[in-house]
């Protein structure tokens, strides 16, 4: 084995496998729709309960406290209002992607909106 | 008219093997048979598709591939660098989540993810993990997490709780999202497909409605084992890479 001479078969195999690629990323990823169709979806479907959970859970917790330390009703007041600040929170974070810049691509789940959009538009 | 509609009895679990250990009952019930199919199904996926692996990836094998792939790229873009030894839990996760939300859809077989006991108990595994690896990867000071940067004093005791309790709140999320999604999806699938059985002829529109509420299904299957797992990754990255 001579070193230093690049095995030719492989750098061969590695050009048509970058070119296999390139030609592959348009296809569409494993499961339903295009992925940035997923990920517009995947989003939606995230922030949709993340209120609502955090609002009741908060508003629990502040009920359980109640209960056991006997300071009805405050907990359940105070833990009511944080619950509503948490839940605007992880909605506003989620959206806007604060903390997960490279997760939820902002430009991109934009324009994935957008081409929603018009597919609807379309199908009418 | 009778109307007999029962679109709540497709969740009750029912023993099929009755099983206890003293006073614990551990039999094994339909929802255990659809979790072992699935996990026989994955592995039966991963291992035997790849065992004869070709350089031009066959039928399966590149179901296996594109899966594997999928997942390693959602790992790679939302966990951030680093976050490769996760990889095996996330596609476990996911694959897991995949699977049973699909064969739920399956006439007479059973959604094991409708029930919240079992995607409150993997919500909290991932909760538990990824606290646990914040504190190894940072100690202490994992709890800056906490305490949002370049805010004064006195907002922080407000701050504080509201970020304590939006961390807190994650398997909640985490489970109720997946458990109501199956569910509800369910049993509307039951209830039209019980006035199909009730109306005679007219049948034929609440069964369109159903056809193509199977099509949302499938669609909500597959992107609900999505977002759990990539809100793993997400929490994951909270955990590596301390803002």
């Amino acid at each position: 084995m001579s070193e230093g001479r690049p095995p030719d078969p492989l750098a061969r195999l590695g050009e048509r496998l970058d070119k296999a690629r390139a030609t592959r990323t348009g296809e569409p990823a494993p499961g339903p729709g295009e992925p940035a169709l997923q990920q517009g979806v995947g989003l939606g479907l995230r922030i949709g309960v993340e209120f609502v959970v955090a609002v009741v859970v908060a508003t629990g917790l502040g009920w359980a406290l109640d209960r056991w330390l006997g300071t009805r009703p405050w907990g359940t007041i105070v833990l009511f209002f944080l619950g509503v600040g948490a839940g605007m929170v992880s909605v506003y974070r989620a959206v806007t992607g604060i903390k997960t810049v490279v997760g939820y691509r902002r430009l991109d789940a934009a324009a994935s909106r957008e081409s929603i959009k018009g597919k609807w538009d379309d199908e009418e | 008219m009778a109307l007999e509609l029962k679109p709540l009895e497709q969740f009750t679990i029912e023993r099929l093997v009755p099983l206890h250990i003293g006073r614990l009952d551990v039999s094994f019930t339909n929802s255990a048979l659809l979790m072992t199919i699935a996990v026989v199904l994955i592995t039966a996926l991963t291992v035997l598709a790849t065992r004869k692996a070709a350089l031009v990836p066959g039928r399966w094998q590149s179901v296996a591939e594109m899966s594997y792939e999928f997942v390693a790229d959602m790992v790679d873009t939302n966990a951030g660098h680093g976050a490769r030894d996760f990889f095996p839990f996330v596609f476990t996760l996911f694959m897991f989540i995949l699977f049973a939300n699909l064969l739920g859809l399956v006439p007479y077989s059973f959604t094991v993810t409708s029930h919240i006991i079992i995607t409150f108990a993997l919500a909290a595994v991932v909760f538990i993990g990824v606290t646990i690896i914040g504190f190894i990867r940072h100690g202490m000071h994992f709890l800056r997490l906490f305490v949002p940067e370049g805010v004064p004093v006195v907002l922080l005791l407000l701050l504080v709780p509201i970020e304590l309790l939006s961390y807190f709140i994650r398997p909640f999320t985490l489970s109720i999202r997946l458990f109501a999604n199956m569910l509800a999806g369910h049993t509307m699938l039951a209830i039209f497909g019980g006035f199909a059985a009730s109306v005679g002829f007219l049948a034929i529109f609440p069964l369109g409605i159903n056809v193509l509420l199977i099509g949302l299904e499938l669609l909500v299957a597959a992107l609900q084992a999505y977002v759990f797992a990539i809100l793993t990754c997400l929490y994951l990255r909270d955990a590596l890479h301390l803002h």
